[in-house]
């Protein structure tokens, strides 16, 4: 479907972000980050008038998976950690759907770190929104890869002991070409980040910091407002450079948001012929002659 | 000496291109009609080590390699040292005195022929590399069977063809000089093989087989991270990829691989994974993934010698328990044990269609042994795999308002959509789920839905044959096996017979579902019940006292890494009192 359809299609259904709603509410926290995000998902779409069939979003487990029973669109709830290979499969079977993962902070970097490793260096035209609260959330409460050095929580009574994981510089330097960070408690910017990383041709990497109001008691809302600064109100950021995009994502005391990083390189799909002319899922099987491959046998 | 069957055995330091000059050998006979079969025998090392490569060829037809050897074809000492004591009353051993002081070993057999063949000499005078003694060992080879040298030549032409016309004259002239050594110098005529029927035959291991039928089944995503003895397989895939449309995805591990061939099937293409027992743990999780959220996956499993890292380039059946119980939780899937390459091409294509029709993982096993020797065959009528999607729904007109994916049917089979298409939005849950694919976790639910997907096995069972049986039915002795011991019994079996010993063959290619009904009259009738097994647990026997309560009590089993001789199950049998 190109752009042009989607556009007749959506003057015909008129698109609302309540189109994305499913019949069943969210069951997160009041006040829980998720809101943010799952509000703003689904503006985002609006935005780009996407409509509903052409999305796939494929979820990890925790309370960020658990978005899949809460937006509509073609939805795979995979295994913990498991969503960014899943989501590679998907689009290498069909390169036309617009391809989403969701998924945790112990999701995408703990358990499923050699994923995020990987699918960040193969550059398909996927979109990855990390959603990071820096706790686990769903077992009601331990440390996360993402947790702070000396963090107090019931793995780690005695504070954690390692230093946390940098998910941005990570996606960086393993070479997604969107990186960019947004904040659940700015909607309105982090909006304008998830339609530059959708419409982004390539891996578009999103960490969502997101506030876990039941368990988290240190990364709170004000935690972040006290913290936080724009890249884009910074003088000069040259978001095309590796260096200094690298350099804003190992700054500790504030917290930049906003894209670190785009450039543009060839996808995956660019590279494989086979699928130059249709996806893979529109091509018949019903007799494919194998004669020449039998004869290579003599 | 006119014969029916000869057996071959090349050997030598990894490295000296072993491989391929067995596979040569193999060529020169199926390609005029002799029925082959091969076993190639290596370390888990790209230099040093010892390597074998066995060839039995015979003008009748053939199920395994056997003990006997004709010819040894010795490219260093060890191998002399190691394997003549395999060498049949008067047969040959060919060596290089330059690399083989064997003055105290041919005092071991006084009753075979040695034979020097000057390999490295002959490769210095014709200044070609030292690789090339094979050809030379291939010419003498040829010279000593009175075959046709012009087979071996166009064999060469065929596969360094791409290499360019001066390693092509190169090959020739190595394997003319072997030739004419043994023709015109030593005047040796050892054998000639009975003439067949001229009509060429494909050469293939049960690797080929599975990537052959899974490419005529329409598998357009295959994934794999290398493990040996699959890794031929992604291979195949590759080199194939942009001529059959087929994306072939080498992944970071053996998690990925599984979770993107369910993410390909998921969106509405076929999909299939390889690996061997290692892979096949890390998949164990994503397995249980496929069957929550009821996506078709063939999984190929080439079994080696485990625990662990095992032995990575040895044969052995140890994992069918594994395979019928691998992953948490209670759900239905297909195993499947080809026994040879034909059944692996026509199960490669059931799979396919059982997966999806059923919408389930099937597994196919294979072992080393399978995976990567050669049998000879007549052409494959590859018509006779045909493709049954089951309920896949491809257009948006077919799907009903208010779709559910897990539409809660008579058979327990629902219908399943090409994602991205209007109107068949849903959610594909690892969760339990409602029909709709909604996180649910009521106990009515879930009841529902796990009646929902054992359901299908009442439609499945009947779908899947009981064990074929080879043999007179009213043997003296049964034999259960399954799998890749189906060769080597059967010769045993021709064996036996010759000693009017009647035995026959129960042979499962279907594993799980289990149908116990359909064996049990069997089992009751045998005089003598014996398992062969290639695992030390006798795992058949085990799902077979599962299944009927019947305990199979004589066992021929084997797990030193290597697959039965014929001789072996002969001796095993005849020790059954």
């Amino acid at each position: 479907m190109n752009r042009n359809e989607r556009k007749s299609l959506r003057e015909i259904y008129d698109l609302k972000p309540g189109d994305f709603n499913t019949e069943r509410k969210p069951t997160w926290c009041l006040g829980c980050g998720n809101y943010g995000i799952w509000n703003t998902i689904k503006k985002t779409f609006v935005k780009l008038k996407l409509m509903p069939h052409e999305i796939l979003i494929v979820y990890g487990i925790g309370c960020a998976g658990n978005g899949t029973n809460f937006i509509r669109t073609y939805a795979f709830h995979s295994l913990h950690g498991r969503a960014l290979p899943v989501a590679t499969g998907a689009k290498l079977a069909n390169h036309k759907l617009n391809v989403i993962i969701m998924g945790g902070d112990g999701d995408g970097v703990g358990i499923g770190g050699n994923h995020f490793i990987h699918t960040c260096r193969r550059n398909l035209d996927m979109t990855y929104i990390l959603h990071d609260n820096k706790i686990y959330g769903l077992t009601t409460g331990q440390t996360a890869p993402t947790s702070d050095r000396g963090f107090k929580t019931k793995s780690t009574p005695s504070g954690a002991l390692e230093r946390p994981v940098n998910p941005v510089a990570m996606a960086l330097i393993c070479g997604a070409t969107f990186v960019a960070r947004g904040f659940s408690g700015d909607t309105k910017h982090l909006l304008d980040i998830m339609r530059r990383g959708i419409k982004h041709k390539g891996f578009s990497f999103i960490e969502v910091l997101q506030p876990c109001v039941t368990f988290n008691k240190v990364n709170t809302y004000d935690y972040y407002r006290d913290r936080i600064y724009k890249l884009e109100e910074l003088k000069d950021y040259d978001q095309s450079r590796m260096d200094e995009a690298i350099k804003q994502s190992m700054e500790e005391e504030r917290i930049p948001i906003g894209t670190f990083y785009e450039v543009d390189r060839p996808t995956y799909e660019d590279g494989l012929k086979q699928i130059e002319r249709k996806p893979l899922v529109d091509h018949m099987i019903a007799d494919i002659d194998i004669n020449r491959l039998l004869n290579k046998f003599y | 000496m006119k014969v029916s069957n000869i057996s071959w055995k090349i050997g030598g330091e990894a490295g000296f291109g072993i491989m391929s000059t067995g596979t040569i050998f193999s060529k020169i006979f199926a390609r005029k009609g002799y029925y082959v079969v091969d076993n190639n025998e290596y370390p888990s090392l790209i230099r040093g080590g010892h390597n074998t490569y066995t060839v039995r060829v015979s003008s009748n037809e053939i199920f395994s390699i056997d003990k006997d050897i004709n010819i040894l074809v010795a490219l260093n000492e060890e191998t002399i040292k190691l394997h003549q004591e395999e060498v049949t009353y008067g047969g040959y051993i060919i060596y290089d005195e330059n690399n083989s002081d064997i003055g105290e070993l041919k005092k071991a057999r006084k009753d075979i022929n040695y034979i020097m063949v000057p390999f490295s000499k002959i490769v210095t005078e014709l200044g070609i590399p030292g690789v090339m003694i094979n050809n030379v060992s291939l010419g003498a080879s040829v010279a000593l069977l009175n075959y046709d040298l012009e087979v071996l030549k166009n064999i060469i032409r065929d596969m360094f063809g791409r290499k360019g016309p001066e390693v092509v004259s190169s090959n020739i002239k190595s394997s003319e000089f072997g030739y004419k050594y043994i023709k015109e110098k030593l005047k040796i005529n050892a054998y000639e093989l009975e003439i067949v029927k001229p009509i060429s035959k494909m050469l293939l291991t049960g690797n080929d087989a599975v990537f052959m039928g899974a490419v005529r089944s329409g598998c357009k995503f295959y994934a794999a991270y290398p493990m040996t003895p699959s890794s031929s397989i992604l291979e195949s895939f590759a080199s194939i990829e942009n001529d059959y449309n087929i994306v072939t995805k080498h992944a970071e591990d053996e998690i990925a691989v599984i979770n993107m061939a369910i993410g390909a099937s998921f969106t509405g293409v076929r999909a299939m994974v390889a690996t061997s027992g290692g892979g096949f743990s890390l998949m164990n999780e994503g397995l249980g993934s496929a069957a929550m959220t009821e996506t078709p996956i063939v999984i190929i499993l080439c079994q080696r010698a485990a625990p662990a890292t095992g032995l990575p380039t040895w044969t052995e059946q140890g994992d069918m328990l594994f395979a019928i119980h691998a992953s948490h939780g209670e759900f239905l899937r297909v195993v499947m044990a080809p026994g040879d390459p034909e059944e692996c091409f026509y199960l490669t294509g059931k799979a396919f269609n059982l997966a999806e029709t059923y919408q389930i993982p099937v597994i196919v096993m294979l072992d080393k042994y399978l995976s990567e020797n050669h049998f000879s065959y007549e052409k494959f009528d590859f018509k006779n795999i045909t493709v049954d999607r089951g309920k896949l729904l491809v257009k948006s007109k077919d799907i009903d308002t208010g779709y559910k994916r897990y539409f809660n049917t008579e058979d327990g089979i629902s219908p399943r959509v090409i994602t991205g298409i209007e109107g068949g939005i849903h959610i594909a849950n690892s969760d339990e789920h409602d029909e709709y694919g909604y996180s649910e976790d009521g106990a009515f639910n879930r009841k529902l839905m796990v009646d929902k997907r054992f359901r299908k096995i009442k439609k499945l069972i009947e779908e899947i044959p009981p064990p074929r049986i080879y043999g007179p039915t009213d043997a003296e002795i049964t034999i259960w096996s399954w799998g890749s011991c189906k060769g080597p019994i059967l010769e045993a079996m021709n064996i036996l017979n010759q000693k009017e010993k009647k035995v026959n063959l129960i042979h499962f290619t279907y594993l799980y579902p289990f149908d116990g009904e359909s064996i049990e009259g069997i089992i009751e009738k045998s005089n003598k019940n014996v398992v062969v097994e290639n695992n030390k647990t006798s795992q058949l026997a085990k799902i077979i006292m599962m299944n009927t309560g019947h305990r199979i009590k004589n066992k021929i089993l084997k797990y030193s890494g290597r697959q039965f001789l014929p001789g072996e199950i002969v001796n095993g049998i005849e020790q059954i009192e």
